[in-house]
């Protein structure tokens, strides 16, 4: 299948050949690098995808090649669609494929359709990322795709709009918010059809797949997280950016990869706003591995990393994130809608001094019991947060309440219009 | 039959009907929203459960089947 042409011997691998003036790669760079794209069989290819133990990076971590399969043999796959749109604030790694490696996201993207006999792929790119946009509109335009179709969308703002079963919806002309399940959108999604939606990362990965091979795939990483992945690195650390790193790097010098921190840290917050804080301590002693994080509750979810320093509040910094979760419920289900306001509001307090005792304690109840019951994962994200930051910053809750808070804000990132659309989520819900 | 309660929350509407029909299973939270206990639905509360799932004014109570 592969022609034989051996890979990247360490890293980089994704981001080999990325130009440091930050355009994006032409064809006939891409096509340099990584050599021209192989055809593989479904089978072969899935096979291939298989071995290599790729596991999906939008944040559910799912095995890429069950995906595969259960689009392709439920025949008659309606689309494979890119979801480039990158909702989670703090992550930076679909956009920087998706303008600056654009072939080689299309690559895996066209590979994947193929596999699961997909007549059109459909690229999501977020409406306001226009230099994205023409970045990858400027790719499909020089790319010859025989009888597939393959074309670029735009995604609206909003944390839950890239929920797979929100990108349905949109695609199909409705707002872009999560439905019920079942079904899901490899059993039934883009015009009723099977459907795959894919991350950007887990597209590119499966383009290496196919030219260089599973067994070289796992050359990097462990046995048990196999291969590299892209982590955006940001917060209290010299050097924010993005990294291709392999699993099982340890914390210390995932760090140093980004120029190390800026100021003695507190905590690591790990996976994005749907992660989990890890006090320093017990960061430091981790690996990127999947065994190494549940160890400590968390997992890489969308392969984001923030680093908090000592001057900053994590009390503070965690009310602005559970406050704006909940302005980005998409307002459909009442637990998710009422009960994250409600730990929002406990949180805006335990900030600001005013945490009441009892408090604590009714926010874990509601943490517990928003759990499944919303019809997307929000409120589950939301409520794993929660319950991470009350243990790595629930002791300054009474120092809160003793003395005022004068730390600067850390400014962890926040999507914007987040208030407008609370506003509209509660309207919808009160009768 | 094996058959476990799960709610749609987008169509529910806290009515609250479920829950004073089938209390042994299903309580409502702190803004009238349900909350199902997990799990199969001992034999003897299955015709309860079709009772409450039938009421509700907005379909949002299921009665899953093994399987499904």
């Amino acid at each position: 299948m592969s022609l034989g042409a051996s890979g990247p011997q360490s890293l980089p691998r994704l981001l080999a050949g990325l130009d440091p003036t930050s355009a994006a790669m032409t064809l006939a760079e891409h096509e340099r690098v990584h050599g021209p794209l192989p055809h593989p069989g479904s089978a072969e290819l899935i096979e291939a995808v298989e071995h290599s133990g790729l596991r999906g990076r939008g944040g559910a971590d799912f095995p890429t090649a069950r995906k595969l399969r259960s689009v392709a043999e439920r025949r008659h796959a309606g689309a494979l669609i890119v979801n480039g749109s990158e909702t989670e604030p703090a992550s930076s790694k679909d956009r920087l494929l998706l303008s600056r490696l654009p072939h080689l996201v299309l690559d895996g993207a066209v590979l994947a359709a193929a596999a699961i006999g997909a007549p059109e792929v459909i690229v999501r790119v977020r409406e306001s990322a226009t230099g994205t946009l023409s970045a990858v509109e400027g790719a499909v335009a020089v790319r010859s795709t025989g009888r597939l179709i393959v074309r670029v969308a735009t995604a609206p703002e909003g944390y839950v709009s890239g929920e797979e079963t929100a990108v349905i919806q949109h695609l199909g002309g409705s707002a872009a918010k999560p439905t019920f399940v079942p079904p899901r959108p490899y059993e039934r999604g883009y015009r009723g059809r099977p459907t795959l939606v894919q991350n950007p990362e887990t597209l590119a990965q499966i383009a290496l797949v196919a030219r260089y091979g599973a067994h070289w795939y796992r050359e990097l990483g462990t046995n048990a997280d196999p291969g590299s992945a892209l982590v955006t690195i940001t917060g209290a650390v010299a050097a924010p950016g993005v990294y291709e790193l392999a699993f099982g790097t340890s914390m210390i010098d995932l760090l140093a990869a980004a120029g190390g921190s800026t100021e003695p840290l507190q905590a690591l917050l790990v996976g994005g706003y749907f992660g989990t804080w890890v006090d320093s301590a017990r960061a430091f002693r981790l690996r990127l591995s999947r065994e190494d994080l549940r160890s400590v509750g968390c997992s890489l979810g969308a392969g984001v990393l923030i680093a908090l320093g000592e001057s900053s509040c994590g009390l503070h910094e965690s009310a602005r994130v559970i406050g704006y979760l909940a302005d980005e419920s998409a307002g459909q289900c009442g637990p998710c809608v009422f009960g994250l306001r409600a730990i929002a509001d406990a949180f805006e307090g335990f900030a600001q001094g005013a945490g009441q005792s009892g408090d604590r304690d009714r926010v874990l109840r509601w943490t517990a019991e928003v759990r499944g019951r919303g019809a997307c994962n929000h409120p589950d994200g939301a409520a794993r947060f929660v319950e991470s930051a009350l243990e790595t910053f629930g002791d300054e809750i009474e120092s809160h309440r003793r003395e005022r808070c004068s730390a600067p804000a850390a400014g962890l990132p926040l999507g914007g219009a987040a208030h407008q659309r609370h506003a509209g989520a509660l309207r919808e819900l009160r009768r | 039959m094996r058959a476990r309660l799960r709610v749609n929350s987008i169509a529910c509407d806290a009515h609250g009907l479920c829950a004073e029909l089938l209390p042994e299973l299903i309580v409502l939270d702190d803004w009238g929203y349900p909350i199902v206990e997990p799990g199969d639905v001992p034999p003897e509360l299955l015709g309860l459960a079709r009772r409450a799932v039938d009421v509700c004014p907005t379909l949002a109570l299921l009665l899953v089947q093994e399987g499904e």
